[in-house]
């Protein structure tokens, strides 16, 4: 980092916005605001876009996690140079990734492929068909740069490694053939008042005492059995927490929003011709949406500089306001709005005391209360988990895998046909919300103790250690491994798929900041986008409340009906 | 496709609408007047098809294309390249046309019509179909055409079950893939196809299928249908088949005129006619329906050109019974001839269910006709049976005389040449025993749908559901208690048992008296009295019984009699018989003169439960006769005994039996001779 190349300089110099990081909430407040007809300036530090949101090749996700998860040196002094009206603010990264294990089981083989695979940093990571991420892209025509692909099904899972069906639609309830007759017909009867319900019917309207208790309550009064409940609550709502355990549930669910969930699952289902499930998943990975905005801005005249570090903000000496930030190439550039990667965290200049004003503003400086994290894991494999399908999600409700476990674990498997690995290979995308990184750890271990086997590791634990193992022992390391290699798969326990590869680290979670300086928020816990996107538009709206965000042009871009083959498959 | 709201027309569509119905009228005269003019040349055959493309509902250009199709194809130069393309011409306009409506009956039409001539490949269809049915997977035309096509490609029932449980599963509400299901599990279950033999196998597993879809959704009705046709399949029996006939196979008939010659045919089977007709009985497992003289072919020396009016005899006034009479006229000269029979060789004889009857089967038997001698002195004033234990004795047989029904052994299948019988007396017998008691399958099966739905009754209220259950239980309690009660089960068995055999049956026979002077000749007496029997059973081994005797039984109907035709006196005395509509099987019996139904309770309760069942006199159309008031007040006995030819009537000892009545009685029947023994004026 102490190299800098040397950077042409951007012109012009001043702008309405500049968008510090490529994650998606900037992503899609650059492109936001540059239809609105700002000028802005979009720069990430990083040579490729997305930052946190991206997908990475193999190869370098683990630089990638390990260059967010320690403080780095101490942000480089602040020129001492005095400019008559800023004040200077160092931007330090904050750290992001913790408890990072990168565990390489075939090294030969994942050298060999490391370029084709391409890696979600924020997976587990779908779309809805019907949710609020897939109207922003129809609506914006970010569509044309991306393509998606249906996820096949979703399956629940239990601690003994059976992936079971989840009967989400009618047809699926039909084909069950785990559910009892008294079962469908119950699970059936559910969907319809709830359909009911949404289409206004007078007769199955839910009464608002029933929409305001808790979604788990009104299940039970249903008469659902445990088996049913925990279908809709943990793989159609997607509820994070245990909902049945009060003390320990960080987010209870209320009827109405658990009722919400089911039309947006229900509305996904067979929106698209082409897509047979609810669930999408974007070819070429996760990290194509980010780059899909940004696009989006550039068309409208959004300036994009990458690989640019940005050193410092300007603020005004007296009245402690934003005027602009000072590039790693010196340049100061000036604007009037700011939005800010969650990666940084403004620092004081050393020495000197802050103006007054400034100081005022300091409290905000703090980074907000964290809630908790999210634990994450991605694992490679050549087996599918489920034989004849490829891309599918797998939930474990609460208490599915051990007593302690009080937060719902998604995998997704993703396969080659998603262009995001070779073929033959299979990538799975892990995670759980979790209060520590021991905690974390053991959710997701447990996951992959019960679907897969797990070769004894040939290299040390140190993530570190094993990327320069690794990478640099060449031949011998390949050699060794090649033995090693051919006994691990051959002895295949009860004929679960070998684990090759894993990624394991925790992620922070941080909110976005409204603020003195408003900053975007890190991916979160969810499966799809759509907290995220609420958050953008909040953001958006804060800066530029008078604007529109991307108001309804023609319909040059939208498609007419909603319909349509909107995603052509590939 | 389905459940679409219809919006109101936008001025600009109407607009639209009108510019193409002007468009659509100049194509139209143009169109007519190439027609007319029988023009078939290229422009003229293009113009029809951009009227299809517009209009695929219009059904002249559509004839109009087949007759130039026809035209090209009776040209001298045409060869097998031009007809291909001629055709694949068709096709495409049939295509396009379909594009613009694929519920198009024409156009379905048009492309089945193309296909049969055979000159077009049929590996394009099915892709064609599967297009149109992603596009509505209901659409019944597609399916009709997929059966058409499945058909011509020779594509197995089992690809094609395959396809419909796909369709099925991708959406349960489809009625026509559950009704080609239907057709294609009948198709090979018709043929015994492999895993198919036995619906006990089968029927349980779709039955476990269709659970699935009405316990998904209870209110989507295409998934009822489907179980109302496996409740179909699982209660109806084999095919319709032919049990009985009168005469029987093989048989001697001796046919006399007013009265008969002396004893010296078999008493078995010497009728006496007074109409100068015989009736031919044909006596089924099941009710069916179809019986007519296209169905059954009459081969016979005499009266050729008579065409036969089969008439079924059941109570109910549906087009379906169990047993059909005809009546054959024979001359009145002296005649020996043979009359053969065939029965079902075209296919219209159903069940009422659909399935076919489907064992042609072919019987003969001689008619001997005997002059006869009117002697107006013998006039019947003796015609009294009085029924009388002394004036019946036990009927000792002759040693070359047989009664008829073991003929019906040889009743005959005809196969090509070759004659083989189709069902023996023994097989016949087998057969009844099992005839009332269900397979086990089937009673097992309903009783665990019945539970099944009580079940689903106990979630939900559901009246399709209820409606199924009462269906089920109905089912369950005909198949597990074919009898009301024991005693009814106890006279069935008798009855069966004394049927079983010769032997047996010839115990219960006796002749009247042995008066030859009697004018009814001397046909036996069949006595069944004394017997507690409540209930009258095989009735297909007494079809050839002219006098019966059914005396001090506990009879309370006597349901099935009407297919005794033969019936010449009958005897109901000591029962316990409660209404005179109670006797509505007498009013099939056209021979009957003879009848005695002293000491039942007819009368006894006011309320008759069953009269309703009657056709009331408000509904009948007749004329004069109602204008006497007194026959209205006894509407049931005008309406039970008016169109019967009695001679001889007992009703002593029963409730409604007063002076007005009978007197009533007298007026009704004008041909009584005699009322309780005592001869009229």
């Amino acid at each position: 980092m102490d190299d800098i190349p040397p950077y042409p300089p951007i012109d012009p110099t001043t702008f309405d916005l500049i968008v510090i990081g490529t994650g998606l909430p900037g992503s899609i407040i650059a492109a936001a605001a540059s239809t609105a007809s700002k000028s802005v300036l979009h720069i990430d530090p990083n040579p490729f876009y997305g930052s946190h949101f991206s997908s990475l090749p193999l190869a370098d996700l683990p630089s990638f996690l390990s260059s967010h998860s320690t403080s780095p040196s101490p942000p480089r002094s602040v020129s001492s140079e005095e400019h008559h009206d800023f004040s200077l603010l160092g931007l330090a990264a904050r750290p992001i990734y913790s408890s990072i294990d990168i565990s390489s089981f075939s090294p030969d083989l994942i050298d060999q492929f490391s370029r084709k695979f391409i890696l979600d940093v924020a997976g587990p990571r779908v779309f809805f068909c019907a949710d609020k991420s897939i109207e922003l892209i129809l609506n914006t025509g970010a569509n044309q740069y991306m393509e998606f692909k249906s996820i096949d099904a979703t399956f629940v899972g239990d601690s003994k490694g059976n992936l079971l069906n989840v009967p989400d639609s009618r047809a699926a309830i039909f084909k069950d053939k785990s559910l009892g007759l008294m079962e469908k017909n119950l699970l059936m009867r559910f969907f319809k008042l709830v359909q009911g319900h949404l289409a206004d019917e007078q007769d199955v309207k839910i009464s608002d005492e029933d929409l305001q208790s808790p979604f788990v309550d009104f299940l039970n009064k249903m008469g659902l059995p445990p088996k049913i409940k925990s279908f809709i609550l943990y793989a159609i709502a997607m509820a994070d927490y245990d909902q049945e355990d009060t003390g320990v549930c960080g987010d209870l669910l209320k009827t109405k929003d658990g009722i919400d969930q089911l039309a947006l699952y229900n509305a996904s289902i067979g929106r698209f011709q082409n897509a047979s499930g609810a669930l999408l998943y974007p070819i070429y990975g996760q990290g194509e949406l980010s780059q899909a905005f940004c696009r989006r801005a550039a068309v409208k005249g959004c300036v994009y500089v990458l690989r640019m570090p940005v050193s410092a903000l300007l603020v005004d000496k007296d009245t402690g306001c934003y005027k602009g930030v000072r590039l790693a190439s010196g340049q100061d550039i000036f604007s009037q709005k700011l939005i800010l990667d969650p990666t940084f965290k403004v620092t004081l200049p050393s020495g000197s005391s802050p103006s007054p004003p400034l100081q005022a503003k300091l409290p905000f400086f703090s980074p907000k209360d964290d809630r908790g994290k999210v634990v994450r894991g991605i694992c490679i494999t050549k087996t599918s988990l489920k034989p004849d399908m490829s891309n599918f999600l797998v939930v474990y409700p609460p208490r599915s895998l051990f007593p302690e476990q009080v937060t719902s674990i998604r995998l997704l498997q993703i396969a080659s046909n998603l262009a995001v690995c070779p073929p033959g290979m299979f990538v799975l995308y892990i995670s759980a919300l979790c209060n520590d990184d021991d905690q974390g750890k053991k959710l997701i271990h447990a996951v992959t103790k019960t679907l897969l086997t797990v070769p004894p590791p040939i290299n040390s634990e140190s993530s570190a250690a094993v990327q320069i193992k690794t990478a640099e022992s060449g031949c011998a390391v390949q050699d060794e491994t090649a033995e090693s290699g051919s006994t691990g798969p051959s002895d295949p326990g009860e004929g679960k798929p070998t684990l090759l590869w894993s990624a394991l680290y925790s992620q922070e979670l941080t909110l976005g900041q409204v603020d003195f300086i408003c900053s975007t928020p890190m991916p979160d816990g969810k499966l799809n986008y759509d907290d995220l996107i609420d958050a953008a538009v909040k953001l958006f709206k804060e800066i530029y409340p008078e604007d529109e965000f991307f108001p309804q042009t023609s319909s040059e871009n939208r498609e007419d009906d909603g319909d349509g083959d909107a995603f052509p498959e590939t | 496709m389905h459940g679409r709201p219809r919006k109101a027309s936008k001025p600009e569509d109407e607009a639209a609408s009108t510019a193409k119905a002007q468009k659509l009228r100049a194509l139209q005269t143009q169109f007519f007047s190439f027609h007319h003019s029988k023009i078939y040349t290229k422009e003229a055959v293009e113009l029809s098809a951009k009227l299809l493309e517009i209009n695929p509902e219009s059904y002249t250009a559509w004839n109009y294309r087949k007759l130039a199709v026809e035209h090209y194809l009776s040209q001298p130069d045409c060869n097998p390249e031009s007809v291909k393309s001629v055709l694949d011409d068709e096709l495409r306009v049939v295509e396009s046309a379909l594009r613009q409506n694929f519920k198009s009956y024409g156009a379905w039409h048009h492309r089945k019509w193309v296909l049969s001539k055979g000159h077009s490949s049929i590996d394009h269809e099915l892709r064609l179909l599967d297009k149109f049915q992603k596009a509505d997977s209901r659409n019944f035309h597609a399916w009709n055409y997929r059966r058409f096509v499945a058909e011509l490609m020779n594509r197995s029932e089992k690809d094609e079950l395959k396809y419909t449980e796909d369709m099925i599963y991708t959406n349960f509400s489809n009625y026509s893939a559950w009704h080609n299901r239907s057709v294609l599990l009948s198709a090979l279950l018709e043929k015994k196809a492999e895993g198919f033999l036995l619906k006990e196998n089968l029927l349980p597993e779709e039955y476990e299928f269709i659970h699935q879809a009405i316990f998904t959704d209870p209110d989507d009705q295409s998934g009822w249908f489907y179980h109302l046709w496996l409740l179909d399949q699982t209660v109806t029996t084999d095919h319709p088949l032919l049990v009985s006939t009168w005469p029987a196979h093989g048989s001697d008939v001796f046919l006399v005129g007013d009265r008969c010659q002396n004893g010296s045919f078999s008493p078995f089977t010497t009728v006496l006619s007074d109409s100068g007709s015989f009736p031919i009985v044909l006596y089924f497992n099941q009710p069916v329906k179809g019986v007519s003289s296209s169905t059954v072919i009459i081969e016979c020396g005499f009266n050729k050109n008579e065409e036969l009016l089969w008439e079924p005899l059941s109570v109910s006034n549906l087009q379906t019974a169990q047993v059909w009479v005809a009546h054959l006229k024979f001359p009145t000269s002296e005649l020996d001839s043979s009359v053969e029979i065939s029965v079902g060789y075209s296919k219209e004889i159903v069940s009422p269910r659909g399935s076919q009857y489907s064992h042609p089967s072919t019987f003969s038997f001689k008619v001997h006709v005997q002059p006869v001698e009117r002697d107006s002195s013998r006039v019947s004033v003796a015609e009294n049976i009085l029924w009388r234990e002394e004036n019946f004795k036990a009927y000792r047989a002759q040693s070359e005389e047989s009664i008829p029904i073991v003929s019906f052994d040889q009743l005959c299948i005809k196969n090509g040449h070759e004659s083989t019988p189709i069902v023996s007396f023994d097989q016949l017998c087998i057969k009844n025993g099992h005839e009332s008691t269900a397979s086990n399958w089937q009673t097992e099966a309903l009783a665990k749908e019945v539970e099944c739905f009580r079940e689903l009754l106990s979630l939900m209220d559901c009246k399709i559901g209820k409606l199924t259950l009462a269906r089920l239980l109905t089912a369950y309690d005909v198949m597990s208690f074919p009898f009301a009660n024991k005693l009814d089960e106890y006279s069935s068995v008798l009855l069966r048992k004394m049927t079983s055999s010769e032997e047996s049956l010839l115990q219960h026979c006796f002749q009247y008296k042995d008066s030859v002077s009697s004018a009814i000749g001397n046909p036996i007496c069949l006595r069944l009295n004394n017997l507690s029997l409540s209930r009258i059973r095989a009735f297909e081994r007494l079809l050839w019984v002219q006098i019966l005797d059914l005396s001090h039984n506990e009879l309370e109907s006597i349901e099935g009699l009407e297919a005794m035709q033969l019936l010449y006196g009958l005897s109901l005395g000591n029962n316990k018989l409660r209404s005179l509509t109670a006797l509505e099987p007498l009013r099939k019996l056209k021979s009957l003169r003879v009848l005695d139904l002293s000491y039942n309770q007819i009368g006894d309760h006011s309320i008759d439960t069953t009269r309703y069942l009657c056709s009331s006199p408000l509904s009948h159309s007749a004329g004069s006769e109602l204008n006497d008031v007194a026959l209205i007040n006894y509407w049931e006995a005008f309406y039970m005994f008016k169109d019967l030819k009695l001679n001889q009537l007992d009703i002593v000892g029963n409730t409604v039996a007063d002076e007005k009545f009978k007197s009533v009685l007298v007026k009704i029947m004008p041909s009584l001779k005699r009322l309780d023994g005592q001869l009229l004026d």
